[in-house]
């Protein structure tokens, strides 16, 4: 008896494994044709989509297709973009969203509530319903930069970084995260002398890791995946992030190995930065559902 | 915490007006922005001065109308038919060009039509695209929000059992989130492909070729349906964790009552663990519907809307007009219209979630 359901066990524990591992394909299959193909000419890449050679780095292998994408696009132009818009964004919104939330939790001043207000209702505005007007607005905003004052921001870095610095969600998140810390500790470094500043700096922040790490996730997926508005305000390839660049391979004679190449390029690092932090990842996106 | 220490209005403004005056900028002043636009003839570049031309922008995307016709009849009262036996109805041209007695039909087309009897009813729609975006998108969200909230609920269940390595399948499970939403919908187009598509090559060795090959995206019948499929397939990992979030604040002692009661699985998750996932369920459903409304990465890159505005949807209408026409003014009714969809929901979602006296 004892032995059967041992056997029960280990089968029941097979067959989980099993349908696990099988989900498990279903979600991996795209992204291992992307690499395999990456590496393989045109002619095979197509000819083995007919068997599971299409997932396998199997045939004429090389780095071809990467060399060949590099020299048809501006490929380190494209990346370096992303990476600029990207970085610079989540630093700035991680400062300006975590002070704007201090100021709403730690400190009583004339306004408070209907900001904070205002600024959650705007959570229900989708990004789509204002992208068009917002074009307008773009076209037309003055900025000081190096060539003097100048009208129209269309074609520059600050188009695709200042609209996305201040937004509902990560100073909603930092509002929370706030809330939970206590608030003696912040009346006491007050009592004793401390600036705003220095207790903002000083007492709150280096508590504030896990809430930072959440905000700083979520805004670099939705920045380095922006499509939308750079389809829209950018032209110039000068200013092209890598989403926008893709266009550049479906001009003229399309290489679909050069395609797969670069796809790779751009998916690659996103995916081996969430599998290395994949709790973090998986944390804050656990924690955006708390908000209901 | 109201003491002279915490209290401070320069301070406040100082550290929430960066954050206040961006989003007003950036956020409402658009928003309100749309609102106004909806209501002039406002283009990106135009000689012409913007004009305030009232509602019809809304008219003109949103006009509806219905045309009940009877069939020709030969002077004898006999049905005349077409050469291929068909009913004759009268040209709908005559009553939707300046017909003075049907100026409410005027420069609307057909949309769709159904036989009743010997009569034909159209329906006429003053823009017919527009009409089959929003169908477009209605079927989109009414798809993709149960399918996809029920399959994250069941990896979520799969995924919350006690095994070894676990961890390692909600990682994979989860991986298509991370990846851009263009990525993928490229990726996909190799699947759907007509001829070398990995669908086709598999369904084909499935079935030892019986299974035609099919265009599954330039087919107007399976284009849609291909898109659902995948937006399903990329998102429905994110979900997976926000249900997952879920089912751990439900307290082990409950499950542990209902295992002493002797309840079946089923019973356990029917009286223990569903009612504990009330407001997490409805929360998913709520962001779904909200994302499945914004569709349009996919569509853009997938199919441009085609094939005969078969996967049409009301962004993808809003960017066209607004951006590729340059007709602000009619790219903000549709963004007007689509907000209007979106506060409807979350409006719902306050009211399904409200605290029960």
């Amino acid at each position: 008896m004892a032995q059967l359901s041992a056997d029960n066990h280990g089968l029941r524990l097979a067959v989980r494994y099993t349908v696990l591992g099988l989900i498990a394909l279903i979600f991996v299959f795209p992204l291992v044709f992307m690499l395999m193909s990456s590496l393989k000419p045109d002619a095979q890449l197509l000819s083995d989509t007919r068997s599971l050679r299409a997932f396998l780095p199997v045939g004429d292998i090389s780095l071809d297709n990467y060399f060949d994408a590099f020299r048809r696009a501006p490929v380190g132009l494209f990346i370096f973009n992303s990476v600029i818009v990207t970085g610079v964004t989540v630093a700035l919104t991680l400062f300006i969203c975590s002070a704007a939330a201090f100021a709403f939790v730690f400190i009583d001043w004339r306004g408070r509530d209907l900001v904070l207000t205002l600024i959650l209702a705007t959570l229900i505005v989708p990004f789509e319903t204002i992208a068009i007007p917002l074009l307008l607005i773009a076209s037309k905003l003055p900025w000081l930069g190096l060539d003097g004052l100048t009208y129209g921001w269309l074609n520059s870095y600050q188009v695709q970084i200042v609209p996305f610095i201040a937004d509902g969600l990560t100073i909603f998140l930092f509002v929370q995260y706030f809330k939970d810390l206590p608030g003696e500790l912040i009346e006491a470094a007050r009592v004793e002398g401390a600036s705003w500043w220095q207790v903002y700096r000083r007492v709150v922040m280096p508590l504030a890791g896990p809430v930072l790490a959440t905000a700083a996730i979520l805004k670099f997926l939705v920045m380095y995946n922006q499509y939308l508005w750079p389809l829209m305000v950018v032209q110039e390839e000068r200013y092209r992030p890598v989403m926008v660049g893709l266009q550049y391979f479906f001009q003229l004679n399309r290489a679909w190995g050069e395609i797969m190449a670069y796809l790779s390029l751009i998916t690659v690092p996103v995916l081996a930065f969430y599998l290395f932090l994949q709790r973090a990842f998986i944390a804050s996106i656990a924690s955006t559902g708390v908000k209901g | 915490m109201a003491s002279k220490f915490t209290r401070s209005n320069s301070t406040g403004w100082l550290m929430a007006g960066p954050a206040a005056v961006l989003m007003g900028l950036f956020i409402v002043l658009p928003f309100l922005f749309a609102i106004g636009l909806s209501f002039t003839n406002q283009r990106l570049i135009s000689p012409n001065p913007t004009q305030f031309v009232g509602l019809s922008n809304y008219s003109q995307l949103l006009g509806i109308g219905l045309l009940t016709l009877e069939p020709e009849r030969d002077d004898a009262g006999e049905i005349l038919r077409e050469e291929d036996g068909t009913v004759s109805y009268p040209a709908l041209r005559g009553y939707t060009r300046n017909n003075p007695d049907y100026p409410q039909f005027d420069g609307m087309r057909e949309w769709f039509s159904v036989s009743l009897g010997e009569s034909r009813t159209y329906v006429l729609a003053r823009d017919v695209v527009f009409a089959k975006a929003v169908v477009n998108t209605i079927i989109f969200v009414l798809v993709v929000a149960p399918v996809q909230g029920g399959l994250a609920l069941v990896l979520a269940l799969l995924i919350n059992q006690k095994l070894r390595g676990i961890n390692v399948f909600r990682a994979i499970y989860f991986m298509p989130v991370v990846v851009s939403i263009v990525v993928v919908s490229l990726l996909w187009r190799f699947i759907y492909d007509g001829q070398s598509g990995l669908l086709n090559n598999l369904l084909g060795a499935l079935t030892f070729g019986a299974f035609p090959r099919i265009d599954w995206l330039g087919n107007p019948s399976t284009a849609l349906g291909a898109i659902i499929a995948m937006s399903i397939w990329q998102a429905v990992g994110f979900h997976m964790v926000i249900w997952l979030s879920g089912l751990q604040t439900i307290s082990p002692s409950l499950y542990e009552a209902a295992a002493i009661e002797g309840a079946s699985k089923w019973q356990t998750f029917r009286y223990v663990t569903w009612p504990g996932l009330r407001n997490t369920a409805v929360l998913v459903l709520i962001v779904i519907t909200m994302q499945a409304f914004a569709l349009f990465a996919q569509i853009d890159v997938m199919t441009s809307g085609g094939p005969l505005d078969s996967t049409q949807t009301i962004v993808f209408q809003a960017v066209e007009r607004g951006y590729g026409k340059q007709d602000i003014s009619g790219g903000s009714t549709i963004s007007v219209i689509l907000f209007v969809f979106v506060l409807a929901i979350s409006l719902l979602q306050r009211w399904l979630t409200r605290e029960k006296k």
